[in-house]
């Protein structure tokens, strides 16, 4: 039984085998309406969340099967003090497969070890975030073709963004990628992530405080939010929120087939004028985002693919 | 002076810091063996002044890598028929599990009971652990 707790997971050839059925869904969801007929996806999500949840279960209504769980910790036994192994015990004996949230890292992979259903982690704490890989690397190979020979620029928080972490692992398996990494000192992407993706790999590399400066190198923007939630106080939340601000006269400056992405949801850090921008590509990410899952789906419940 | 007999067959734990053997005595489960273990504290050593020894009688197939995370300059000698038939360093383990704790707040083992703190390796040379979970690097 496979899971998919980290984007390294599955290989690259996985990786695009899933990306190939994705877009395939994508052109012609209607052949997929009863792929997942019978099934029951359940959807343990531990701390709120609106669009990663319901594109899980929009993928798997979609595709002909039901839903069950729960939104919040509060709502669920954990209040109580129930533990994740003996919750994701109980899930298995209801449902065929399961999306898990938890503000905790490494909680999904606890939940591997005990589950009997594919356990897929919808987003640990600030560590991985694997289906917003598969998302951006579908958004990222619709845009440009492919996913090698570009320069990408990551912008934000790129200390706590777990989307971050999990693009960077994943794209440099590709191959001749290039990255420029745009924060605040306090937000850089951490050491060990440096060490793997970066130094390890002699992956190029620019660290700026600056998005100005690099607009016109990259290929792709990936924007992120400065995530309130995972400070420990107020005052460098504040401090720090509005330092990387994408903006219409930023990208005056920017390649013409620039694709800019962005996790969702947005606060500031990108302004409103920027969405009429036909370099930006959010929105269309997030309709690849239900279509990924939905292939993610297929394939660990081990659906035959049109 | 203190006499503990040489073993006939066993295993002979040597250069262990001194004030350290009793820990690796838990960490080894070696209170769960039924045959004869000596600890020797503070023995004269002319490399380190002084340093405990482990002694365990009888015994020789016992999983030691722990050795390798908790101390390098640890020395196990393999004893048959009176003799040292191996003398190996320790070599540092692939996987640590129960010994140490993640010190990661976010990690999911600060509140998760009942579960192993497991670490990796992940880097030989310079002997970096990280969490299975949180991949957090352990800081001693």
């Amino acid at each position: 039984m496979k899971h998919l707790i980290d984007p390294l997971d599955f290989s690259v050839e996985e990786t695009v085998e899933l990306l190939d059925l994705a877009d395939r869904i994508a052109e012609n969801r209607a052949a997929y309406a009863h792929a997942c007929d019978g099934k029951v996806l359940a959807t343990l999500f531990y701390e709120p969340s609106t669009r990663t949840r319901l594109s899980f279960e929009g993928a798997m209504l979609h595709m002909g099967g039901s839903v069950l769980g729960f939104s919040s910790a509060a709502s669920s036994s954990v209040s109580k003090g129930e533990s994740v192994a003996d919750t994701i015990r109980v899930v298995s004996c209801y449902a065929d497969i399961c999306a898990m949230r938890h503000p905790k890292e490494g909680a999904p992979r606890v939940a591997a070890k005990y589950s009997r259903i594919p356990v897929i982690n919808a987003g640990d704490g600030g560590h991985q975030h694997p289906t917003q890989t598969l998302t951006d690397l579908m958004t990222i190979r619709s845009k440009k073709k492919r996913l090698s020979g570009l320069t990408i620029g990551l912008c934000g928080d790129l200390k706590f963004g777990r989307t971050v972490h999990s693009l960077m692992k994943s794209l440099v398996r590709f191959g001749d990628i290039r990255f420029v990494l745009i924060s605040p000192e306090e937000l850089r992407v951490p050491d060990y992530i440096m060490q793997d993706v970066v130094t390890s790999r002699g992956t190029p590399c620019r660290v700026v405080e600056n998005l100005e400066e690099v607009m016109p190198e990259l290929d792709i923007l990936y924007m992120t939010r400065i995530q309130k939630e995972r400070f420990f106080n107020e005052e460098d939340y504040i401090r720090l929120k509005d330092s990387c601000i994408l903006t219409a006269e930023k990208m005056k400056t920017a390649k013409p087939d620039l694709a800019v992405l962005h996790p969702l949801p947005r606060v500031n850090e990108i302004s409103v004028e920027v969405d009429d921008d036909p370099r930006a590509a959010y929105f269309e990410q997030v309709q690849n985002g239900m279509y990924v899952r939905m292939a993610l789906m297929m394939k660990l419940l081990g659906v035959k693919a049109c | 002076m203190l006499n503990i007999d040489s073993l006939e067959k066993g295993i002979v734990i040597d250069h262990i810091k001194a004030g350290t053997a009793l820990k690796l005595y838990n960490l080894l489960g070696l209170d769960a063996l039924d045959c004869c273990v000596a600890v020797i504290k503070n023995a004269r050593s002319s490399k380190y002044g002084k340093k405990d020894i482990i002694k365990i009688d009888g015994k020789t197939d016992l999983n030691l890598d722990i050795l390798g995370f908790i101390d390098h300059n640890i020395t196990i000698n393999v004893i048959d028929q009176g003799k040292i038939v191996e003398k190996r360093s320790p070599v540092l383990p692939k996987i640590v599990k129960n010994v140490i704790k993640c010190k990661n707040p976010r990690c999911i083992t600060s509140v998760e009971k009942n579960i192993d703190h497991i670490f990796q390796l992940c880097d030989d040379e310079t002997q970096r652990y990280r969490c299975i979970y949180c991949e957090q690097e352990f800081q001693s």
